[in-house]
């Protein structure tokens, strides 16, 4: 008895209690709307999303057990693993609704692009820890190579909604580290210049995504339907919602994809402007966790990492959020801990466990 | 120390860093919290609209049709509920593959095709339109185990105006039709559109078109609840239909039977109206049409067939064609000279036979004359010398003036659609006719023939009716109306139609009286004897005949003139003499003498309406009274 004690009480003492609290409001807001959202269908989703959780949750506490310095070894053979893997997908990859973004194991088909949204954050967390006091521009240069080699792949696929979050990753590990504002600038008026140049680099579905942003009633039975429609819903919400499992735009079927990508939809349909404040407020309570995190975390890896993971998460939502209300284009980015999905839950998962095992472990490293 | 020293300022520009994006977060989310703000506040309204009109739709239904009965309640318009196949284009995987296979299942036929084409060609793509009607139970049920083979296909109950009595006073009735163009801006002119949401018929002809905002009733709707697939998930609202109202008409289906039958083959109209009150007892435009070939769209054979056909079975004779009355006309000239004291009743004529005018001579159809004739004689023999000079004392305006104030030249205002004007001569009748300057004057020539009917005189047939029901009443004016009731079948209210006179016209009523008398003389020893021969009653009448061509002076012998060039035959009559519960005008086309022609069919609708008495076939042709051998005239061959 006493040992099981000493275990689970050693398990607890590696979990970051705000943080999961938050997560698991998060959680319970994502079960309801998913309920409402899939209603008519029965409980077979909310049965699934259930599971999904169970086994993320578990994932977390796993990784929140494992030391930093243990992740830190994993960071050079993920990277490795899924750069190769990226190159499989563009070699022999599944074409699943024109992309072309899964590799068939025999056994399992995975997405190696989910692998990347992980490994990329360790990767150059790593490269600049190991080269931490002899930091030159050069490392920049590398590392920004590190970050550009596999998002040209991703973005081939083609993934708009992955390249941006792993290239988010990369970039806050980058910005983190300390590049300089010059030359971000500079890199920036380069982006923007060579802004025309990757127009023409995207596909035809992705152009018409950010037009149809530019202005949804230009396609209102097309690619602006989505939006048109989740405006509706948010919009006719109002500032108390219309109360749940009472959105009309939502289980009268107007809402696409409605229990993943446009859950958001849905629940901001159901709940209002209040329930937005709320869900922004947990996400603000989850970010702030996060980057207090990373402030306190004792090595530039750590620090790196814990910085990276945070910032992602807030990509996630942001761009989620701006989609579905119809201020960024389309692209396909689920909103954290709410949108049914097992895959990226579990990635999330492994980077709140990340940021927890940073957290729970940082008196170890100073003694 | 300096290792230290770096890490200090690392860890110094990392939390710079961190803090910076901190505040990039927070700029973010209270930039998403704007948007939010700006749709779920400012903007709800509007999305709430938007959200509403995307799941509420409004679902008309069709109200019931008003029925139609005669004056016993005999039904002549009805509605009934059947199966009908239809497609909706729109849905259909392919229009011409879905018909073959149909075909394959229920019977349809090259002429249903042709139909569906032209209804197709008539409406919206999205539209459901019908390819078969009236599908026997079996036919539904194959179908229905087929259904999954045709998207866009469909069975609907629907409900079907049907006329009993087919042919029967089909021009009275008129029919329903599926609305066009035309009727849509019609519909709108009356401020009825949104009643007519669903609807798919409207009343194109008699008293259907005439009555059809009281027949179409009410359109109910069903708000429903539909998701974005446009399937109806539960129903909202339900605001049912109220039916529309029923006609309760004053017409006799027996007497129309009767009377239709009388014409036979013949070409021709008659009306028949209570004069007391100006009800239409039978009104017959011969031949007719079957109103029911057009409620569901008519096929494109019948079409061809009731346009093309020399008969004109669509045409209204009755209220629309417009003939010379001939002598039917005399008795209300008679009438125009007592009432304005231009003749007595015993002021008599010596008639040689003709009368001179200037350089003509108008010829009487009794070579030598009918002797000394008096007024009531000129109407009994049909004189026409006698009103030859009539016509000329009076001058044509005050012939105009008194017979239009008999209704003639203008319409009656019945209450079915399409009625002609016809034509009251009169010098200024002449100057709006005529456009060129030599043709607008009037010459007191022309007077003379108008004396007798002929000349620029011509009426309809229920206008001629409807002056002699005027003068029987003695000169109250009643609108002639087939509708007697405007029932509302939910409340069972009902309305009557105008039971009161519309203007008093002055006349003296010995006068009328005299012009009765001699009407009846007309029926026991004139024109109108021999039809008349041993009838019961006592009964008036006034033979005519129109001429359809000029002879310019040779003999009108009607056995050598083409059946389409012959004489119109023209009987006016009422009964009984003293208290008239009937009047009648009847109008043969090429019929040739009034007498033998027209009179015969008001003898057998008299017997039928007085007696009861059904006759055994049409109405026989009757010779031409002795007294009326015919001779070729100038300005009109054939008086009798």
């Amino acid at each position: 008895m006493d040992r099981i004690k000493r275990w689970a009480r050693q398990i607890l003492a590696h979990l970051d209690i705000p943080l999961l609290l938050v997560i698991l409001v998060l959680m319970v807001f994502g079960l309801l709307t998913i309920y409402s959202a899939t209603a008519s269908g029965g409980f077979a989703k909310l049965d699934n999303q259930l599971v999904n959780m169970a086994v993320a949750l578990g994932i977390m506490v796993a990784v929140s057990q494992t030391p930093p310095q243990k992740l830190m070894r994993f960071a050079v053979p993920l990277y490795l693993t899924g750069l190769v893997l990226l190159v499989g997908v563009a070699l022999f990859g599944i074409v699943v609704n024109g992309s072309r973004r899964w590799l068939s194991l025999g056994f399992v088909r995975i997405q190696p692009s989910e692998i990347m949204k992980i490994a990329m954050p360790l990767m150059l967390a790593w490269y600049f820890h190991k080269y931490e006091s002899v930091l030159k521009l050069k490392h920049f240069a590398i590392a920004t190579g590190i970050l550009l080699l596999p998002i040209v792949f991703i973005l081939k696929q083609p993934d708009l909604g992955t390249s941006l979050l792993v290239g988010a990753a990369g970039f806050f590990v980058i910005f983190l580290a300390g590049l300089p504002w010059k030359i971000m600038f500079g890199l920036g008026a380069a982006a923007g210049a060579a802004l025309p140049f990757a127009w023409n680099m995207l596909h035809d579905y992705q152009r018409r995504r950010v037009l149809t942003l530019l202005d949804p009633s230009s396609d209102p039975l097309g690619a602006g339907y989505h939006i048109i429609q989740s405006t509706i819903a948010i919009g006719s919400g109002g500032p108390f919602g219309k109360g749940w499992l009472e959105g009309t735009q939502t289980h009268l079927e107007f809402i696409p994809e409605k229990h993943t990508d446009f859950i958001f939809a849905v629940f901001s349909e159901e709940w209002g402007l209040l329930g937005n404040g709320i869900l922004l407020l947990l996400f603000i309570l989850l970010i702030g966790r996060g980057l207090m995190i990373a402030a306190a975390a004792p090595t530039l890896f750590s620090r790196l990492l814990a910085g990276s993971i945070t910032l992602v998460l807030f990509i996630y939502a942001f761009v989620n959020m701006g989609m579905v209300s119809g201020i960024l284009p389309v692209v396909g980015v689920p909103l954290p801990f709410i949108s049914y999905g097992g895959t990226a839950l579990v990635t999330l998962m492994l980077g709140v466990g990340m940021l927890m095992s940073i957290h729970t472990h940082r008196m170890l490293v100073k003694k | 120390m300096g290792d230290f020293h770096h890490n200090e300022q690392d860890l110094e520009r990392f939390r710079s860093r961190v803090l910076i994006a901190g505040a990039g977060v927070l700029l973010l989310f209270a930039l998403l919290f704007a948007r939010f703000f700006y749709l779920q506040v400012l903007q709800h309204e509007y999305y709430t609209t938007r959200a509403e009109s995307n799941r509420i739709s409004l679902v008309p239904i069709v109200p019931n049709r008003g029925n139609i009965v005669d004056r016993n309640g005999v039904i002549l318009a009805r509605n009934y509920s059947a199966f009908t196949l239809e497609i909706t284009p729109a849905k259909t995987l392919g229009l011409e593959e879905t018909i073959d296979g149909l075909a394959e299942i229920v019977e349809i036929q090259v002429k249903d095709r042709r139909r569906f084409k032209r209804l197709l060609e008539e409406s919206k793509n999205f539209e459901s339109i019908p390819i078969r009607t009236r599908l026997t139970d079996e036919e539904v049920a194959r179908f229905a185990a087929n259904r999954y083979r045709f998207p866009g296909v469909e069975v609907k109950a629907r409900l079907f105006r049907q006329y009993p009595e087919g042919t029967l006073a089909a021009h009275a009735i008129g029919y329903i039709s599926r609305i066009n163009a035309k009727d849509v801006e019609w519909i709108e002119e009356n401020g009825h559109t949104a009643n007519y949401k669903g609807s798919e018929h409207i009343g194109k002809v008699g008293l259907e078109q005439h009555y059809e905002f009281e027949l179409h009733g009410t359109t109910g709707y069903e708000q429903v609840e539909v998701d974005a697939g446009g399937r109806a998930v539960r129903v909202l609202s339900h605001t049912p239909p109220i039916p529309g109202n029923n006609l309760t008409l004053t017409l006799d289906t027996k007497l129309q039977q009767v009377a239709e039958a009388a014409f036979g083959t013949r070409r021709g109209s008659l009306v028949a109206l209570d004069p007391s009150n100006g009800a239409v007892l039978a009104l017959v435009s011969a031949p007719a049409f079957d109103p029911n070939l057009f409620v569901d769209g008519i096929r494109f054979d019948d079409w061809d067939e009731l346009n093309n056909n020399p008969d004109k079975p669509m045409l209204n004779r009755a209220i629309y064609s417009a003939h010379p009355p001939g002598s039917t006309f005399k008795p209300l000239m008679a009438l125009a000279a007592l009432t304005q004291g231009k003749r007595t009743t015993t002021q008599a004529i010596a008639d040689p036979g003709y009368f001179n005018f200037g350089n003509h001579r108008f010829m009487d159809d009794k070579v030598g004359g009918h002797g000394m004739v008096d007024m009531w004689k000129s109407i009994v023999v049909s004189c026409n010398t006698y009103y030859y000079q009539l016509a000329n004392d009076m001058g044509i305006d005050n012939i105009a003036r008194f017979m239009g104030s008999l209704g003639l030249g203008s319409r009656t205002e019945i209450d079915i659609p399409g009625e002609a004007t016809g034509v009251l001569p009169s010098p200024e009748w002449k100057q709006r006719r005529f456009k060129k300057r030599e043709h607008q004057k009037w010459y007191a020539g022309e007077t003379i023939s108008v004396g007798i009917g002929q000349g620029y005189n011509a009426y309809t047939t229920l206008q001629m009716a409807h002056a002699l029901a005027n003068v029987l009443n003695y000169g109250r004016v009643f609108r002639p109306h087939i509708v007697n009731t405007i029932q509302d079948p939910s409340s069972g209210e009902e309305r009557k139609v105008e039971p009161q006179p519309v203007r008093q016209v002055a006349l003296k009523p010995e006068h009328v009286d005299f012009i009765k008398r001699a009407m009846a003389g007309v029926n026991k020893e004139g024109t109108g004897a021999r039809a008349f021969a041993g009838a019961p009653y006592e009964s008036g009448g006034k033979t005519g005949t129109a001429q359809v061509f000029s002879l310019k002076g040779q003999k009108y012998v009607a056995g050598q003139v083409k059946e389409r060039l012959r004489d119109h035959s023209w009987f006016v009559a009422f009964a009984p003499v003293e208290q008239p519960r009937i009047v009648v005008a009847v109008m043969v086309e090429n019929g040739g003498f009034g007498a033998a022609s027209a009179a015969p069919i008001a003898r057998q609708v008299f017997d039928y309406y007085l007696l009861g008495k059904l006759p055994g076939g049409p109405a026989p042709e009757v010779e031409a009274p002795e007294d009326g051998p015919q001779q070729a005239l100038e300005n009109g061959h054939g008086q009798d």
